[in-house]
């Protein structure tokens, strides 16, 4: 009895496989290697695009995967950051550096001013509120003339590639290292989340409120903080992708498709787990560019018939998403028999 | 020395009064045993007592503060357990990080917290399946998961409700067991128990509870001869 108690606080707290380790380890390198091949600038923006989403993916995890609570209106974080940075850009000259801050710090206090009354609605509802607020910024930034009203923002070039305001006209190899480096930091900032004690209570929260309040957990209070962390994932890459697109227009970074596309990516790669939004981006991204490519264009809607069939696949075979595919102990936590 | 005091509360649904008016103390490191038949309003007496549902009037006071109208969380972090009649595990974790989400709370230090889960697991005598999800678990193992995550808070008071209620007949003995090693530990306990055999065995005091009253209160001895208890509950348990 005793010996097996001793033999169970030996074991290390994490399962680290250095099988995973080192093809991560190389996946990295590989990364950064890349555009050293000579990419050509649609697989700079592919990769670019699928960067962008699998932490736009990753912030939607962490408040529906983590703290089970579904948002549809997450596009309203992104577009917050679009804006940010590109307003303060215009009007005060603030380097988008600084201002992705701006747009994170505004994202986090529009995550409280939402979350304390809404987060207290259980479920659906929460669900329906965040998609009508989501609405509701595009539909204000629409209109508010301040920041360009329905014709968005025209983001003032630079006459060359500065560093300083985050321009690049002659190549995008520097927006695929920017991007590269923030999906490093995010995942590894969410990666460290989930193994915390906030992770862990996060998960009590999302498999059950009433037994976690029993544990000293103030459920409403976790589920705006992971509100919080979540939005603040979110607004980098609105400010990324304006600085990438440079001309920014409510139904552009306000769009429903944006708050959709994050929880189809997570469901697919598969939710509540670090690894799934990359590997939902890594193929749904593809998929969709494309698809765009070979059955979009004048074509109609051709691509998103065929994405939605994908999804329908997926939802009715592997509801756990394609990480399911990947044996348990390898990724997560170990488990002995 | 009381540990919990319990004065005139009562908590109506509709037009059905489930608790009505019930007061009684709890003496530190005792067991005190509720018993009643379904309906009685025991369930509702400990969504009270811990604030999971709101009491119309009373009083609770735990080692002499009010903790009348506190939330659920606030409760707990005071010191007061529980577990529940409809077992709610984190199902999609495992035995080991239910317990740990437990321990949490009085050890951040996420390997000592690992550790310290690990020994109750033990003490619930679990470890060998720490790393199985709570949904795998049988439900008498459920029941010691969810013993395991109470105790993890480090309660002075700990409330269980039917801890044997839905296992089988092998298994209520291993969980008796537990019950009074858990006392051993000095935790008070409160239990809801429908098996009045176990009651009479481990309990200190009893409360008799029906219809939302109370109706004896005492040792287990004198709650056996309560006429009005046998009339309400032992005499149909009898019967049955």
């Amino acid at each position: 009895m005793e010996s097996k108690l001793i033999a169970a606080k030996s074991e290390p707290l994490w399962n680290t496989n250095n099988k995973v380790i080192s093809i991560v380890c190389a996946l990295v390198v590989l990364l950064f290697t890349l555009p050293l091949f000579g990419l050509n600038s649609f697989y700079l923006h592919l990769f670019i695009m699928i960067f962008m989403h699998a932490v736009m993916a990753q912030s939607w995890n962490v408040i529906a995967g983590f703290s089970g609570q579904i948002s549809l209106g997450h596009g309203a974080f992104f577009g917050i950051g679009a804006y940010a940075t590109s307003f303060f850009y215009m009007q005060y000259g603030i380097t988008p550096w600084i201002s992705i801050f701006f747009g994170m710090f505004i994202s986090g206090i529009f995550a409280i001013l939402i979350g304390i009354p809404m987060l207290r609605l259980s479920g659906h509802y929460f669900a329906i509120a965040t998609l009508l607020i989501g609405i509701s910024f595009q539909v204000v930034f629409q209109r508010w003339d301040l920041v360009g009203a329905a014709s968005g923002l025209w983001v003032t070039m630079t006459p060359e590639d500065s560093w300083i305001a985050l321009q690049f006209h002659s190549s995008k190899v520097p927006y695929y290292y920017v991007f590269l480096i923030f999906f490093l930091i995010t995942f590894f900032v969410v990666w460290l989340l989930s193994r915390s004690k906030l992770g862990y209570r996060l998960r009590a929260v999302r498999d059950d409120p009433q037994a976690a309040l029993s544990l000293c957990i103030n459920v409403s209070n976790y589920k705006i903080i992971a509100y919080v962390i979540s939005a603040m994932i979110m607004a980098p890459m609105g400010s990324l992708f304006a600085q990438y697109i440079l001309i920014i227009d409510p139904d552009r970074v306000f769009n429903i498709e944006i708050s959709i596309i994050v929880l189809l990516i997570t469901v697919l790669g598969g939710i509540g787990n670090v690894w799934g939004p990359i590997i939902g981006a890594s193929i749904l991204i593809p998929i969709s560019e494309y698809s765009r490519i070979y059955l979009g264009g004048t074509g109609g809607a051709v691509d998103l018939i065929f994405y939605g069939l994908i999804l329908m696949i997926i939802c009715i075979f592997r509801p756990n998403g394609l990480i399911s595919f990947i044996p348990k102990d390898i990724l997560e936590r170990k488990k002995q028999r | 020395m009381k540990i919990l005091s319990v004065e005139n509360l009562s908590r109506s649904f509709g037009g059905i009064k489930a608790n009505d008016n019930i007061s009684f103390d709890v003496e530190q490191g005792t067991i005190l045993g509720i018993i009643g038949p379904n309906g009685a309003g025991k369930s509702t007496l400990f969504d009270l007592i811990t604030g999971y549902t709101k009491a119309d009037n009373g009083k609770v006071q735990f080692f002499e503060k009010n903790i009348f109208g506190l939330s659920p969380d606030k409760i707990s972090n005071l010191g007061v357990g529980r577990t529940f009649q409809k077992l709610k595990p984190f199902a999609d974790q495992t035995l080991l990080e239910n317990v740990m989400i437990g321990a949490f709370v009085k050890e951040k230090n996420i390997k000592r917290a690992r550790d310290k889960a690990l020994e109750i697991i033990d003490f619930v005598d679990l470890v060998e399946k720490r790393h199985h999800f709570a949904k795998e678990l049988s439900t008498g193992q459920r029941k010691r998961l969810e013993m395991a995550r109470a105790m993890a808070i480090e309660p002075k008071l700990l409330l269980m409700d039917e801890v044997t209620g839905g296992v089988d007949q092998k298994t209520i003995p291993g969980l008796v067991e537990l019950i009074k090693k858990l006392k051993k530990t000095g935790v008070t306990i409160i239990t809801i128990e429908h098996n009045i055999n176990i009651i009479m065995e481990i309990s200190d005091n009893v409360l008799a509870l029906d219809q939302g009253q109370r109706i004896a209160f005492g040792p287990p001895k004198e709650i056996q001869k309560n006429k009005q208890v046998i009339d309400a509950y032992l005499g149909t348990f009898d019967a049955a």
